[in-house]
């Protein structure tokens, strides 16, 4: 099939529209079929994507897959998947039934919900699989619009206030990076991302309103993926709408934001940052390390201080994008890895912990701690569930959450000792948290009169955290299922970046420039 | 003078007599009995006007020497202005009839400012451009007093005539300079004696006068202030015709003017457009954020998106002024459809302005409310909507030119502009309950609007092919 990854892509677009036009009425019946339909679309967009995982050489660290066609305004519509984007892809189409699975007991509004999340799931998609600049920008941007709805009409008590901070901070973020793609349009006269590798962008350094700019065009625009990145990922300083966001997010819409939409901008600095402006990249990167460092600190300690499950939860979040740009920015074989490996790990456990919540908020509509605790008197199963996710987002060894910062220590100990140590501080701080998070809500005696009467997860809950479980642990003992996919890429990646350093001048011959 | 010249103008002298002709009727059927069919008819008049000159002749002709241009220009323009002018009459004619606004005038002058409009894009002479200039003008000052007994609007018609005639003047004050200096009131004159490096004080000072007064009528920052109080003061429907029409037409203009007159120049007057496009862009962005009016909000968001525009032109390029045609036809559809909707906005049937009078309008109208989101979020520029790639194609074009500074000044401003889209996506989905508006009123704008933003989604894949159409059109003006 030529078109499968337009098929993969457009196919929840297809059914949104479907559901859009056809479906009417807002009885039960109608409830129900637009559940159903969303639900069976996501399966067959998980089904057809397993095709290209089954059909994906990792030998092979070119694109594959590739579709090619002529679009408007000299831009081309370009998709195709490597090593590095597969298992995106793979994540979100595993996530999508699950998510939308999570979303049975909603009553408001039910046909809109689900067409959020189909185009949602479109537009993600299409995130991790265009091959062209505005067509990346396109999906990036376009996310926005249904999250900024799923957040606003369905979210909690401050949802107003929450949707538009996330809109504007993002739209805000990324608008520069429009504006650095123009600049590397008019430069290389294309948008391909693919001849945009071996492009090399200017490093001379010039002077913008009285400011010498070292590293001209490359800083610039390195500047401006990196802010629109950063805001997404979201690294500290300017992670502030995440846990707004999150606490008024729908349980369904926290988990795609932290599980799915947060990987984009990790996936940005690999796709962009990293093999375009690599001079610049190299420049930033004690910059960037140390950033990091803070945020996982500075997050943790954070956490420990929240009363809101959802908020210590994003923190946590924060937290561990913190080892994902520490690991890319470490730029070697395992730092990569290890960043990789920890997106996709803290894809399954954040989305499991949004939905741990979720469990209880149902029950109980409050996610305050204090509301809490001796679950495990009446919830047994719900326990376990929660002691097991608790345990991987501390990263014990077992659990994938553990591979992926081990990776990552050890990528960013050769390359600035002093950071790893600060990183690693973090693995202490999360234990501290999330452990504390657990004792405080789950463990104890059931004191509070509300709790007495409730009940454990029903089988559908059990259902949808059963492949979590399994990701999660099979992932953890058997970690080169992933990294045998991206490890060819990323070494081509890592290859060409440093390819691409000797020859150019060093920063003290820059600025002497 | 032959026959051939005026075959040239046919469409422009059919327009002509066309309205004669409906004046005419209006007069003899007696007080506005025959205004509806002439709405209708007016309208058909238009469109067929506007499939005969896209459907016509591709090569660029002139007309009596040259006074008189019919190039693909041109023609791009006229289509999008009869189209848009055509769409505006048939959408405000229910609202017309039951506000009792409905007088045969209405159609009438609409075709008489229609000539004028399409004499300006093709005008290639001072004389002509002024000609046409006024006739679009002095129609459009009655239009905007339409409601004779309506304070507002007396007062949004005579402002409008004050400050249109005070530009008007600069214009012509512009002109005779430029006739003085140059010796001659044809473009294709003027170009030969306005060369890079070699224009003469007096030129330059007629230069920046007609920039002053083409400024004035796109509502460009610093010449801006008639636009929120004409648009809030006269009747919906003529605002639609303002935002639409004459924008299109007089931005053709502007571009005609300085590429086919000053084409040799356009370091002298680039700047100031620059400066002209930046101005209004953040102008436009930030005084519609206090604006809870809807019409005001409209007329700032219009200034803004003329600011986008500008910036084509400011590039002076093949590839500028292709992106700000692509930019001004994707405006004009968007505003038409928004403007359908607020004719649409209606409580207890009294036409409504406040957006938060749209609370939960979502729920009483979901799909009319979505298609409204689609608009504003392509007013607002964000992908995947069509309002996207006009703002890409004139960053591109801007940047290619090194306007760079302009580009990210751009950028910034759609940033802060996309707050007051937001506000109004807020209220209709997630506001508080409040009395709604009236059930729909009028379908024929409930078409409008469904339709614009059927295209504003579905142009995604193409553009339904204006790109190469905007480009011959660019190529035409720009040699």
């Amino acid at each position: 099939m030529d078109n499968l990854l337009s098929l993969i892509t457009f196919l929840p677009l297809v059914a949104a529209l479907v559901m859009a036009v056809l479906l009417r009425g807002d009885d039960e019946a109608a409830q129900r079929n637009a559940k159903w339909l969303a639900l069976f679309t996501t399966l067959a967009t998980f089904a057809l994507s397993l095709i290209v995982l089954f059909g994906f050489d990792p030998a092979d660290t070119g694109f594959q897959f590739v579709e090619e066609g002529e679009w408007l305004l000299g831009l081309s519509y370009r998709m195709g998947v490597d090593g590095i984007s597969i298992l995106f892809v793979m994540l979100t189409t595993f996530l999508m039934p699950l998510v939308i699975w999570s979303a049975w007991n909603v009553t408001h509004r039910v046909r809109e919900y689900m067409i959020a999340f189909l185009l949602l799931e479109t537009l993600m998609l299409g995130v991790f699989m265009a091959l062209d600049l505005v067509l990346f920008y396109l999906f990036f941007e376009a996310g926005l619009i249904p999250m900024f709805l799923i957040i606003g009409i369905w979210g909690g008590a401050n949802r107003v206030y929450a949707a538009f901070k996330f809109f504007l901070y993002t739209f805000f973020g990324s608008i520069l990076m429009l504006v650095a793609m123009v600049a590397m349009y008019v430069d290389a006269g294309t948008t391909n991302i693919i001849t945009l590798f071996t492009h090399e962008f200017s490093t001379a350094g010039f002077t913008v309103l009285g400011v010498h700019i070292v590293g001209g065009l490359q800083t610039l625009a390195f500047l401006a993926f990196f802010v629109a990145f950063a805001v997404k990922m979201p690294m500290w300083p300017v992670h502030t709408w995440l846990p707004d966001a999150h606490v008024q997010a729908p349980t369904a819409g926290s988990v795609v934001l932290a599980a799915i939409l947060l990987k984009m901008g990790g996936y940005g600095f690999l796709r962009f940052s990293m093999p375009m402006f690599p001079v610049a990249f190299d420049m930033f990167t004690p910059l960037v390390l140390w950033m990091s460092a803070i945020a996982i600190v500075y997050t943790s300690l954070v956490a420990l201080a929240q009363s809101d499950m959802k908020k210590l939860i994003a923190y946590s979040s924060v937290a561990h994008m913190g080892y994902v740009t520490a690991g890319i920015f470490a730029a070697n074989q395992q730092g990569l890895d290890g960043a990789i490996f920890q997106m996709i790990s803290h894809g399954f456990i954040s989305g499991a912990l949004f939905l741990i919540v979720g469990v209880i908020y149902d029950r109980m509509h409050t996610r305050e701690i204090d509301a809490y605790g001796g679950l495990v008197n009446r919830m047994p199963a719900y326990a376990l569930i929660f002691m097991l996710f608790t345990m991987a987002n501390v990263g014990l060894p077992g659990t994938s959450g553990f591979i992926g910062e081990f990776l990552v220590l050890l990528g960013v100990f050769q390359v600035n000792t002093w950071v790893a140590l600060v990183a690693t501080s973090g693995v202490i701080l999360s234990a501290a948290y999330a452990l504390w998070l657990y004792r405080r809500v789950v463990l104890g005696q059931l004191l509070r009169e509300s709790l007495r009467s409730i009940s454990d997860m029903s089988l559908r809950e059990r259902a949808i955290f059963a492949p979590l479980v399994v990701m999660t642990l099979l992932l953890g003992i058997y970690p080169v299922l992933v990294t045998d996919i991206i490890g060819p890429s990323v070494e081509a990646l890592i290859q060409n970046y440093q390819d691409a350093l000797p020859g150019t001048p060093g920063l003290a011959q820059m600025i002497n420039d | 003078m032959s026959n051939l010249d005026f075959s040239i103008l046919l469409p422009e002298i059919v327009l002509a007599i066309y309205a004669m002709v409906a004046l005419l009727a209006g007069v003899f059927t007696g007080k506005d009995r025959a205004a509806p069919m002439l709405v209708w008819v007016t309208a058909a008049v238009l469109v067929a006007l506007a499939a005969w000159i896209g459907f016509g002749g591709a090569d660029a002709r002139g007309a009596f020497g040259g006074m008189f241009m019919d190039d693909a220009f041109a023609r791009f323009a006229k289509v999008a202005i009869l189209i848009s002018a055509a769409a505006v009459l048939v959408m405000s004619e229910n609202y017309m009839a039951r506000h009792d606004l409905l007088r045969f005038e209405y159609p009438v002058l609409v075709a008489l400012a229609t000539v004028g409009m399409m004499v300006m894009v093709s005008a290639g002479d001072l004389m002509v451009l002024y000609m046409g200039l006024e006739l679009q003008s002095l129609a459009l000052y009655v239009v905007a007093s339409l409601r004779r007994d309506s304070a507002r609007s007396t007062e949004a018609g005579l402002k409008y005539f004050v400050l249109g005639a005070l530009s008007s003047g600069m214009l012509l004050y512009g002109a005779t300079l430029v006739y003085g200096f140059a010796g001659t009131t044809r473009f294709e004159g003027i170009i030969s004696v306005a060369t890079e490096g070699d224009i003469s004080l007096g030129l330059l000072f007629g230069l920046v006068f007609m920039i002053t007064g083409l400024a004035f009528k796109v509502s460009a920052v610093p010449f801006h202030m008639w636009t929120p109080d004409v648009y809030e003061g006269a009747p919906t429907p003529v605002a639609a015709f303002f935002a639409t029409a004459p924008k299109m037409a007089a931005m053709a203009l502007f571009a005609r003017v300085m590429h086919d007159a000053f084409g040799n120049v356009i370091g002298d007057w680039g700047q100031v457009v620059a400066v002209l496009s930046v101005a209004s862009l953040l102008l436009g962005a930030i005084a519609a954020v206090g604006q809870r009016n809807i019409k005001r909000l409209m007329a700032y968001s219009s200034i803004a998106h003329m600011g986008f525009a500008l910036m084509g032109l400011a590039a002076g390029t093949a590839a500028g002024v292709q992106a700000m045609l692509i930019y001004m036809a994707i405006y004009v559809t968007m505003n038409i459809g928004t403007f359908a909707f607020i004719l649409t906005m209606e409580r207890d049937g009294q036409p409504v302005t406040d957006i938060r009078a749209l609370n939960q309008y979502a729920k009483s109208e979901p799909i009319r409310a979505a298609a409204v989101l689609v608009l504003m979020f392509s007013l607002a520029g964000v992908p995947p909507l069509v309002g996207f790639f006009g703002k890409f194609a004139v960053f591109y074009a801007a940047w290619e030119a090194d306007l760079t500074l302009l580009v990210v000044a751009a950028a910034i401003s759609s940033a802060i502009g996309l707050f007051y889209y937001l506000r109004i996506v807020f209220y209709m989905y997630f506001g508080e309950e409040t009395v709604a508006l009236d059930r729909a009123s009028s379908p024929v704008a409930g078409v409008f609007v469904i339709l614009a933003a059927f295209l504003m989604v579905a142009g995604v894949v193409n553009l339904f092919g204006i790109e190469p159409l905007a480009g011959a059109a660019a190529e035409a003006l720009v040699r």
